[in-house]
């Protein structure tokens, strides 16, 4: 009975995480405008996204180009920066590593809306022009933290020898970085860079603030706008369900990657 | 023939947030010579390794390589390879990249640089292991690989961090004597690193022997060994009885209360020197005539290849004695020491002698503290004064709130009969302590000296 019980709330839980995705997907092979009519089968909205054959115009395929721009963008610089900024840390000593550490948990705790409404007013205090520019930077800006802590644990299991190994053995402070360090800590830069990719794609608030008047749109604000219009353009079902299966994919090959590289560590 | 050093060590100092690691270190090293730098932890080896590769800056003092000072050359731009304690190999990259990673630098041709690494995986016996990955290896083929690494791009000096501490002493005595194979082989100067006297011992053309910073002693494996300069060289090295004694005169010296021939002269009539004698120098025997002094055996351990026992002798000193027979405890025997077995030494002092001023008549300001003395004639307050305390009117106690100061016990030396102590108060001063009481390394205590073992004499401006 127990057993039965324990089962039940399992698969009660999943069903409250997953019925939603389930249920865009179902409602993606129907052309019906309202969300929840069932008006027959068809793949007509799927043709519609790859066609650009939609009612809102290019609004959509251009927010979805966008929000891949921006965080592709911010994702690499800000792996690029907190990588440094990592090392810079790992080689500070006691109170001041500990104050950096510290300094660099705040921004990722901070409410979005914050960081979005206080970044707005610098750009306006600064005079910067908001539009692209100042939107990736924005991302750039709370991305970053999110790299520093991937690539610290990486750099504490290194050999602390190993730097100074590549400089005795004749590597200039950019060679042993280049081909020392970067290799060891490739690993935590790649999970910092999908965390900040991914940290970007699902940014509204920081976006909606930092985005200016001259109508750039990311598929976040996008759908904020459209549902403000009335009604979901139907077409995001499709997308929706697209972007689910897509990250459904690449967890799945992370995760079979890993199984395997603990693996052939075992078998050493 | 100064040309002949490869490397010439001059006035080296070297400071950590205050702390002096390295002061006025001096020394050079002959072309192809292999030497050990040897300490406790703490003394300031390392850092002085790591100064010649070039990781850190010396604070004062230069190191010349072939007479050219290179104290400002990045490490990278140095004619010298490291072989790192723990390894340090490039986990993303297989053997042979880890070996040709210094020559494909360098530029070197494809083809030269197959032939060296070949030729280094020979010469560490690890032949067939190219493409292995270096996590896979054990620790003692990681340490081979770590020194093929170095040598494979012929440094004029090859540097090496006490790279067998990691290994089990099985392996260890295997890889002393590769490393020693190599040294010859090869023909470059190693300067090599290790707290493990034996380590040192076995390996070394010569030996520095470091404590606190300081050189102690340099000299050649038997030298060290034999004539230790100082108490602390004696007691690091090898086992050994330090005992108090007198040089009577030329060639005659008393300890434990009997009087020895010895070879040792120069020193003076009637001065106080420190004696070392080696346990395995002791003969021991079960009759008393031809023996210069009798004793008890207190303990007998078998060691291998030798019996350890404690003896104690008739005037009541304690002398470790090292024989391939076994004496039963309790039993009666003879002792003897051979003239040229007996080291002795020149004491590096004979009683504290420390500055203060005085604070009124009966009190004196010094170490950091108060201290009572007796009534002094002739000073006056703010007056400059020496003090001179014997060691053994320093009273240590168990709690350092009970003390007028506060300190740790830094080092001890068992004389026979007694302990020396080195103290280290809380403001860095060093005091020296004669106690019976049993005291361990790092052990807090109160220190305290009652006034009539101060003794004050107005020092001159």
């Amino acid at each position: 009975m127990k057993k039965v019980l324990a089962k039940c709330y399992l698969w009660l839980l999943l069903a409250m995480l997953y019925a939603p995705l389930v249920f865009i997907a179902i409602f993606s092979f129907t052309e019906s405008k309202v969300m929840g009519n069932w008006t027959g089968f068809s793949t007509k909205l799927y043709a519609n996204l790859f066609t650009g054959n939609m009612n809102s115009g290019n609004g959509l395929i251009s927010a979805v180009e966008n929000t891949l721009i921006i965080a592709l963008i911010a994702a690499a610089v800000s792996t690029i920066m907190g990588t440094i900024a990592a090392i810079g840390i790992y080689n500070l000593k006691g109170r001041k590593k500990q104050a950096m550490q510290f300094l660099n948990n705040i921004p990722m705790i901070n409410p979005d809306i914050i960081t979005g409404v206080s970044l707005f007013l610098l750009f306006v205090f600064l005079g910067v022009s908001q539009g692209y520019v100042t939107v990736v930077l924005a991302h750039i800006t709370f991305c970053t933290p999110y790299v520093v802590l991937s690539v610290l644990p990486k750099l504490s299991q290194m050999n602390p020898n190993i730097y100074e190994a590549a400089l005795d053995l004749g590597a200039t402070p950019a060679q042993a970085l280049r081909k020392v360090l970067v290799p060891e800590l490739r690993p935590g830069m790649i999970s910092g860079f999908i965390l900040a990719f991914t940290m970007s794609l699902d940014d509204f608030a920081v976006t909606f603030f930092t985005r200016g008047t001259i109508g750039l749109d990311t598929l976040s604000t996008f759908i904020y706008t459209d549902a403000r219009k009335g009604g979901l353009t139907p077409e995001l079902r499709p997308l929706m369900t697209l972007i689910f299966l897509i990250v459904l994919i690449l967890l799945v090959v992370i995760n079979v990657r890993q199984e395997k590289a603990k693996k052939t560590v075992k078998s050493r | 023939m100064k040309q002949d050093y490869i490397i010439d060590i001059q006035h080296l100092s070297k400071s950590f947030g205050g702390v002096k690691v390295l002061d006025d270190v001096s020394f050079y090293v002959r072309r192809g010579e292999f030497v050990t730098l040897l300490g406790p932890s703490g003394c300031g080896k390392t850092t002085l390794l790591r100064q010649i590769a070039g990781f850190i800056a010396p604070d004062e003092g230069q190191i010349l390589l072939e007479g050219r000072d290179i104290s400002g050359i990045p490490p990278y731009q140095r004619p010298l390879n490291t072989v790192f304690q723990r390894y340090a190999l490039f986990p993303h990259l297989d053997v042979y990249d880890n070996i040709a990673f210094g020559l494909k630098l360098q530029k070197v041709p494809e083809k030269e640089i197959e032939k060296r690494v070949k030729k280094m995986l020979k010469l560490v016996s690890m032949t067939d292991y190219e493409d292995r990955s270096v996590e896979s290896l054990s620790g003692g083929q990681q340490q081979r690989v770590a020194i093929a690494r170095a040598l494979v791009n012929y440094p004029k000096v090859l540097l090496l961090d006490e790279p067998l501490a990691a290994l089990d002493l099985k392996m260890r005595k295997d890889m002393q004597l590769e490393i020693k194979e190599i040294h010859r082989e090869m023909g470059i100067t190693f300067i090599y690193v290790t707290h493990d006297q034996e380590e040192a011992l076995t390996l070394s053309d010569t030996i520095v022997v470091l404590n606190e910073g300081r050189i102690q002693q340099i000299g050649t494996p038997t030298d060290i060994y034999n004539e230790p300069c100082n108490s602390f060289v004696a007691d690091f090295i090898g086992e050994s009885t330090i005992l108090n004694g007198t040089m009577i005169r030329d060639r005659r010296v008393e300890f434990m209360g009997h009087g020895f021939d010895c070879v040792d002269e120069g020193f003076g009539e009637n001065v106080p020197v420190d004696v070392v004698v080696r346990p395995e120098d002791v003969y021991i025997m079960n009759r008393l005539e031809g023996a210069q002094f009798s004793g008890t055996v207190k303990s007998c351990i078998f060691k291998g290849v030798h019996y350890e026992m404690f003896v104690e002798t008739d005037t009541g000193y304690e002398l470790m004695v090292q024989d391939y027979n076994a004496f039963e405890p309790g039993s009666q025997v003879g002792l003897l020491i051979r003239p040229d077995d007996i080291q002795v030494m020149r004491k590096e002092r004979t009683c504290n002698t420390i500055e203060g001023i005085m604070a009124d008549e009966t009190h004196v300001e010094m170490l950091g503290a108060t201290f009572e003395c007796l009534p002094q004639e002739g000073l006056a307050a703010g007056d400059k004064v020496r003090a001179t305390v014997n060691f053994k009117d320093v009273e240590l106690l168990d709690h350092q709130e009970d003390g007028t100061l506060a300190g740790e016990v830094h080092f001890l030396i068992y004389k026979g009969n007694h302990y020396h102590l080195t103290v280290l108060t809380d403001d860095g001063d060093r005091l020296w302590v004669d106690t019976n009481d049993i005291w361990d390394k790092g052990d807090l205590v109160g220190i305290n000296i009652a006034p009539a073992g101060i003794k004050l004499e107005k020092c001159d401006e």
